[in-house]
């Protein structure tokens, strides 16, 4: 149990601090890098909550996928002049807003503590206790109970290779 | 040392959602404003996961491999817009495309 709390905090202060230099950065390729971090440690999460399934989906398609495929465009597109320009919009009292409603529902939570949310609590053992694995049972309901969603994705997938080809292209 | 619970997961997914948000807003990049984005979906991904170990129930995690589906669709097409859009106008600050603005 002790190893399980250890781990979340570490996990966590990789996801956080990777966010945090994501969105203060300079250059868009230290905001990548710390990126890739961040989503590394929503990883780690995944595999401290049993989900095995997502943890590779996680590694594979977003470190291995949109990441590169961010890198891509970065070296493809000339940021050198952004780089030098002001990074900040003048939006500051939106973001104060946002800060202040996420930071008034975190002191909520603090103050009520965890008894605010039992309803969420740990019922049982976890999914961990089945007979199948993680993969197995994500498989059975992705194929019988959400057949048709997954395909509508299939769609989806489609669409955005053909919008993403056709937006990049000079003369189609 | 208190046992981790659904509650951090919780605290820690509103805290990427909130890192993100401020990110998507205040920054004038669109790269990474696109990045931010990704931060929110974790952000949820990491909501729905907690939710699937606490209530054993399979359905929070089938439902995130739908939001990785999005955020891959949404950033692939949004960097295809963004060379169009670099070609074009020769600037990725988004207060600078303003050609529907008074």
């Amino acid at each position: 149990m002790l190893i399980d709390t250890v781990l979340f905090y570490i996990f966590a202060a990789m996801v956080l601090s990777g966010a945090i230099f994501t969105i203060t950065r300079r250059s868009a390729v230290h905001s990548a890098i710390s990126l890739i971090c961040s989503l590394l440690g929503v990883a780690g999460l995944f595999l401290l909550q049993r989900a095995e399934f997502l943890f590779a989906v996680q590694i594979v398609l977003y470190v291995g996928g949109i990441m590169v495929l961010f890198l891509f465009v970065i070296m493809l597109v000339n940021l050198d002049l952004a780089a030098k320009a002001r990074q900040f919009n003048r939006a500051w009292a939106v973001g104060i807003a946002a800060v202040a409603v996420v930071g008034a529902e975190m002191a909520w939570f603090l103050y009520r503590g965890r008894a605010a949310f039992h309803i969420a609590e740990n019922g049982g053992a976890g999914l961990g206790s089945a007979a199948a694995g993680n993969t197995e049972m994500i498989a059975d309901s992705l194929f019988s109970e959400y057949l048709l969603p997954f395909e509508i994705a299939s769609v989806l997938l489609l669409v955005a290779v053909v919008g993403s080809v056709v937006m990049a292209k000079k003369r189609i | 040392m208190y046992p981790v619970t659904t509650i951090h997961y919780l605290a820690l997914s509103a805290a990427l959602l909130l890192i993100g948000t401020v990110g998507v807003l205040t920054r004038r990049n669109i790269v990474i404003i696109l990045m931010s984005i990704e931060l929110i979906l974790n952000a949820v991904n990491i909501n729905l996961v907690a939710f699937s170990h606490a209530l054993s129930n399979i359905n929070g995690q089938v439902f995130a491999i739908f939001v990785i589906t999005d955020a891959v669709a949404e950033a692939a097409v949004g960097l295809g817009i963004l060379i169009a859009l670099f070609r074009n106008k020769e600037t990725v600050q988004a207060d600078e495309i303003d050609l529907l603005k008074w």
